[in-house]
């Protein structure tokens, strides 16, 4: 029996955090960046950039998802959009 | 179950080989390892190789350096698991020499990186995380190395300072080791300082991508009674899978894939840990060798950082658990797919007590481990010296 699915929590806290300088194609651009591995209100592990911070995250910083664009990809450069985590605004 | 031997070596320096092709490179240090054993021909070949297809538009391997050997018709086949293909492929020869169906196998490590520099080579070594939820974040290795350090020093109140030592003895062992990519010595006060590819890990915590090629020919251990090379016995492997995703691990910092991988080995060889001499682990970033510490019960959960301690006196040659005698990972350089049989070679010129001026003295028993992404495919072997 599979569970069914569960809508995933939008809101989570930062687990780790790291300053990427030297990124990979489609993302040198944006470099530096902080990507982290955020844990959800229920438990979950994800693994996202971070976006809208001023200055450096810390570990422990209530977050929230929003949709962001990532990269874009092939020569006609398509928008590939995702999710990141903000700031949560309280 | 039939014994398995490595009756010969081989392997080249490590660095920026760019004038000599990966199928150049693989024939050199298979040519090597035939000679060191002897031996003219194999019964097959098996190829450790991680990114041919993304970095050098090559695949066939097998195919490939069986012809440049002369051994066209050999069965001959490539392994893959990202920077812990050559473990795999080393365990696939041991797999086949036990089980009786092969008696000799030339086992070839050899990775190409550095002819694609920069944003190109990260993409291509990225295929080793998920592209659906790592890559397309804008991931790398080092990045999610990173994560994981910083968790880590934040659980344990830890500086970058307390991890020097990993980098510092890497570095005192591949100063004596002539096929080292870096020579050079490593001060504590430039490790703090060194520029950052991924805060916190930093150019002097990260080992550097290379190109290499290494080769070990395995036979029966009965066979290798008669070989010409003082034969090192492969007492025992282990090969453990783990999430391929960071974010699908109930605890990132505990790499349960290298305990287990490990616990396998050590189980079939019928050692215990403390009967080890020698480790040659995947120190890649200082990170993972603090979490393979831990996860091979050398240290508990949070002490592994420990053996870094005063410039990591407590594991150069002469100390009481030598680590990365001849410059691990971070100074002789990381050939990726190559870079687990460099380790066998390593270890078994070690049990020869061949190692020259990397010589751990009196070394029986060694474990050397290769991991493929942050801890998602982890190899283990135990070798000893003849009896």
């Amino acid at each position: 029996m599979t569970a069914p699915l569960a809508p995933s929590p939008m809101r989570g806290i930062v687990y780790s955090w790291a300053q990427v300088r030297e990124a990979p194609g489609g993302f040198e651009a944006q470099a530096p960046y902080q990507l982290a591995l955020v844990k959800l209100d229920d438990g979950n592990l994800i693994c996202a950039q971070l976006t809208d911070y001023v200055g450096e995250a810390q570990i422990g910083d209530p977050v929230e998802m929003v949709t962001r664009k990532l990269t874009t990809d092939g020569e006609r450069g398509m928008i590939v959009y995702g999710y990141k985590f903000r700031p949560l605004i309280q | 179950m039939t014994g398995v031997s490595i009756i010969g070596v081989g392997m080249l320096a490590v660095g920026e080989h760019w004038s000599r092709s990966i199928g150049e490179l693989a024939e050199e240090a298979g040519r090597l390892a035939l000679d060191d054993a002897g031996l003219a021909s194999v019964d097959a070949i098996v190829v450790g190789n991680g990114y041919g297809a993304t970095l050098n538009q090559q695949t066939q391997l097998g195919s490939l350096i069986a012809g440049r050997l002369g051994l066209t018709g050999v069965e001959a086949w490539r392994c893959e698991a990202g920077d812990a293909s050559g473990g795999v492929a080393l365990r696939a020869g041991c797999l086949a020499i036990a089980s009786g169906m092969l008696r000799t196998v030339l086992v070839v490590g050899v990775e190409k990186t550095t002819d694609i520099a920069g944003a190109a080579r990260l993409a291509a070594r990225n295929t080793s995380l998920d592209a659906d939820y790592e890559t397309v974040n804008g991931a790398t290795q080092t990045a999610l190395a990173a994560l994981l350090m910083r968790r880590y020093m934040h659980e344990n109140r830890l500086d970058l300072a307390d991890f020097a030592g990993f980098s510092i003895n890497a570095h005192r062992n591949g100063a004596r080791n002539p096929l080292a990519m870096y020579r050079n010595r490593l001060r504590p006060s430039a490790f703090v300082k060194a520029p950052m590819l991924a805060d916190p890990i930093s150019l002097f915590d990260s080992a550097p991508d290379a190109d290499g090629a290494a080769a070990v020919v395995l036979a029966t251990a009965e066979a290798a009674r008669h070989a010409n090379a003082r034969a090192a016995h492969i007492r025992g492997s282990g090969l453990a899978s783990d999430s391929l995703m960071l974010q699908d691990r109930a605890d990132p910092l505990h790499l349960v894939a290298a305990s287990l991988s490990a616990e396998r080995a050590l189980r079939q060889a019928g050692l215990q840990r403390a009967q080890i001499n020698l480790l040659e682990l995947h120190d890649s970033c200082t990170i993972m060798t603090a979490l393979a510490l831990e996860a091979l019960g050398y240290s508990g959960r949070g002490q592994g950082w420990a053996w870094a301690r005063q410039d990591g006196a407590r594991i150069e040659l002469t100390g009481q658990l030598p680590v990365s005698a001849f410059g691990g990972l971070k100074s002789r350089g990381n050939p990726s797919g190559a870079t687990g049989i460099y380790q066998a070679v390593e270890a078994a010129l070690q049990l020869r007590e061949q190692a020259g001026d990397n010589q751990v003295p009196g070394a029986q028993h060694a474990l050397i481990q290769n991991i493929g992404g942050l801890g998602s495919a982890v190899v283990t072997h135990i070798l000893s010296a003849a009896d």
